[in-house]
């Protein structure tokens, strides 16, 4: 049997794995009954039903479809990953992660980081652009969120301000 | 009568020069911090409540309120021109509102959202004066079957929001009732699906889901389109005020919004969202005039309904939080923290004991309702200027935003990589053609319907049949099969065609 749409087969898919796993996490739990529902009863029910309609979205991927099979199409590797990229270094940078031995390097240079790596998810971006982005941008959030709402953030690297 | 003297006494109290002022500064600020993209009302309200700490209680109330709009209207602003709900209630103006921006008409989705608002308070406050202490009773009418069953209903409104598949959506509701689920669980205090994470103990952060999927999805799959191919937004603006068929076709709508709003807003929890959602349900199935856009696809009602049964609802939820002492939203949960620090403890005391404070609560939820009116219309144009930055600057300028607003949530940078895991989430939904509207729903109300559910089968003893035998509970779970059966049969008939046309 052929799939006539790869979209809702991939969704189908999704379903079953998430509905399946929070059904079995949920085992873990103590189940309770109907009157005295424990803190896996819900989940389970849910879980279950996630499965279920899964399977049913599977079901239907067989039967109808687009045209062209609603293919899902390339993943945008680039702007995944500099994007998620640019978003994990700068929460590393900003108050340090000390399991990895990282110091808190403090939001301007964080934000140098985040707007640097980010503008790279476009293909032709220009470093000495985005240099100039991440400096207004750095301004104005030390304007905005370190001198007027006193918000509390490591502004300057840990090492510099002892 | 009652009312009138009420009102006047909250009047009395609210309106002189100087919480004016602060009405107006409150505003101000709340709208600028708000407008940040990535910055909902959540995240303004959390950074501007230091600065009412020195005031006196009215003072601070009246600025609270005016934080408290100017943080909506600010974040119905980056909802509409930048799609990204910053709130529960903003996640059905986006749909829309972001469609009309990208046509240019992000002018007159501004303005219906903000004139729509503005009636819908109105009406709000007087009926929260003339009906607050009877409308108590209604609220308590309300047992657990009965929240359980109203929440089924909104799930299943939900589903009709999603424009694909059916299965899809409630497949999406499903999943996201299940991520609510992720946190310590209140009734046995087991820590559910947290993989001994501290931080996941207070379960996945609203902010961190919702600026994950929507914002970060959206950023990511924009930029997987060429510059050309990316239609962010039209160049040309097709003037700022709505022409008078814009008009004439957002009045009716504005005023179901309110109606619905105001009577959902009484009830306690989830009420006020509820209502957002309810509202563009029920304009999505009222007929199109001709020469109307579609739904989905840029529609004045889409916009107008909902902001104004979302502002309705708030105004109104002032019932069960004052009465019951329930908050209904977030941003509400952070007001009342708010008034504790002024002394002012919500509850059924604060009628009878504090009148002045109450009434001049609510005098000043209208002052801040009417200062953003006044501030924000001249603004508009302003706030279309932000469409004319070109993307390869916002787009980082956003994921910053986001990465600070969520931040300073919790001052956690563990709730920063949260928004980065629902980025990539987000992403791959959008690609699966799943909509991620009604997720966000389910993972709104599944801590609420999970609880309910646990309390409504314990008075009844474990007997199954108590949704169906209480009358109230009964009627809202025969509409909401109703609902699917209406949406499914138009849904099974084109199905029917499609297969015919292969044929």
């Amino acid at each position: 049997m052929l799939v006539k749409s790869k979209r809702d087969f991939y969704s189908g898919l999704l379903f079953v794995v998430v509905g399946a796993a929070f059904a079995l996490g949920a085992q873990e739990y103590e189940l309770g009954k109907a009157a005295r529902m424990g803190p896996g009863y819900f989940p389970t029910m849910q879980g279950i039903l996630l499965v279920l309609l899964g399977l049913g979205v599977l079901v239907n991927s067989l039967r109808h479809g687009g045209v062209d099979g609603d293919p899902i199409g390339a993943i945008a590797w680039r702007p995944l990953c500099f994007i998620i990229g640019a978003n994990v270094v700068f929460g590393a940078l900003l108050v340090g992660v000390p399991a990895l031995g990282i110091p808190a390097f403090g939001l301007i240079f964080s934000i140098y980081a985040l707007v640097l790596i980010a503008s790279m998810a476009r293909p032709k971006s220009s470093p000495v652009e985005s240099f100039v982005l991440a400096t207004l941008l750095a301004l104005l959030s030390y304007g905005a969120f370190v001198k007027l709402l006193n918000l509390q953030f490591p502004v300057w690297p840990q090492f510099l301000s002892m | 009568m009652d009312m009138i003297d009420n009102l006047s006494l909250g009047f009395s109290v609210a309106f002189t020069f100087q919480n004016l002022l602060y009405a107006f500064v409150g505003c101000l600020l709340g709208t600028l911090i708000g407008v940040l993209p990535g910055i909902g009302p959540l995240a303004t309200i959390a950074m501007l409540l230091p600065a009412t700490y020195g005031l006196e209680p009215v003072s601070a109330l009246i600025m609270l309120a005016g934080i408290y709009y100017g943080a909506q209207y600010g974040g119905s602003t980056t909802a509409i021109l930048v799609n990204l709900p910053g709130e529960s209630s903003s996640v059905v103006t986006v749909i829309d509102g972001y469609q009309m921006a990208r046509k240019g008409r992000a002018g007159q989705a501004l303005a219906a959202a903000g004139l729509g608002s503005f009636f819908a308070g109105c009406v709000g406050t007087l009926i929260l004066a003339a009906f607050a202490p009877s409308l108590t009773e209604v609220a308590l009418q309300f047992g657990a079957a009965e929240y359980f069953s109203l929440m089924v209903l909104g799930l299943i409104g939900a589903v009709v929001l999603a424009s694909g598949s059916l299965l899809k959506a409630l497949a999406m509701i499903v999943m996201g009732l299940l991520l609510g689920m992720v946190g310590t669980d209140i009734n046995s205090g087991a820590a559910r699906y947290t993989f001994d994470i501290p931080n996941l103990m207070d379960g996945l952060s609203f902010v961190a889901v919702a600026m994950g999927i929507f914002g970060y999805g959206e950023i990511i799959s924009n930029l997987a389109k060429s510059d050309e191919e990316r239609e962010v937004f039209t160049k040309s603006v097709n003037g700022i005020m709505p022409s008078m068929n814009d008009i004439k076709l957002m009045t009716p709508a504005v005023l179901r919004g309110t109606a619905l709003g105001s009577a959902l807003g009484i009830l306690p929890g989830g009420g006020a969202v509820l209502s957002a959602f309810a509202a563009y349900t029920i304009e999505k199935k009222i007929k199109l005039k001709p020469g109307e856009v579609p739904f989905g696809e840029g529609n004045i009602r889409g916009v107008a309904a909902p902001e104004s049964a979302n502002n309705a609802g708030s105004q109104t939820s002032f019932i069960p939080l004052l009465t019951l002492g329930i908050p209904p939203n977030a941003v509400m949960a952070l007001m009342v923290g708010a008034m504790s620090i002024h002394n002012i403890q919500p509850g059924p005391m604060v009628m009878t004991n504090n009148p002045d404070l109450f009434w001049g609560l609510i005098a000043s939820m209208w002052i801040g309702n009417l200062m953003l009116v006044i501030l924000n219309l001249p603004l508009i144009g302003i706030w279309i200027k932000l469409l004319s930055v070109p993307y390869r600057w916002l787009f980082p300028a956003i994921v910053m935003f986001c990465a600070i607003g969520v931040f300073s949530t919790n001052n956690s940078n563990f709730d920063i990589w949260m928004v980065a895991g629902f980025g990539v989430l987000g992403y791959f939904l959008i690609k699966l053609g799943c909509e991620p509207a009604p997720l966000m729903l389910g993972f709104i109300l599944g801590p609420m319907m999970e609880e309910n559910l646990r309390r409504a089968m314990l008075l009844s003893r474990g007997d199954w049949s108590t949704f169906v035998t209480r009358p109230i509970s009964a009627g809202l779970l025969a509409l909401a099969v109703l609902m699917l059966i209406v949406v499914l049969s138009p849904a099974i008939s084109k199905k029917r065609q499609e297969a015919f046309v292969e044929d």
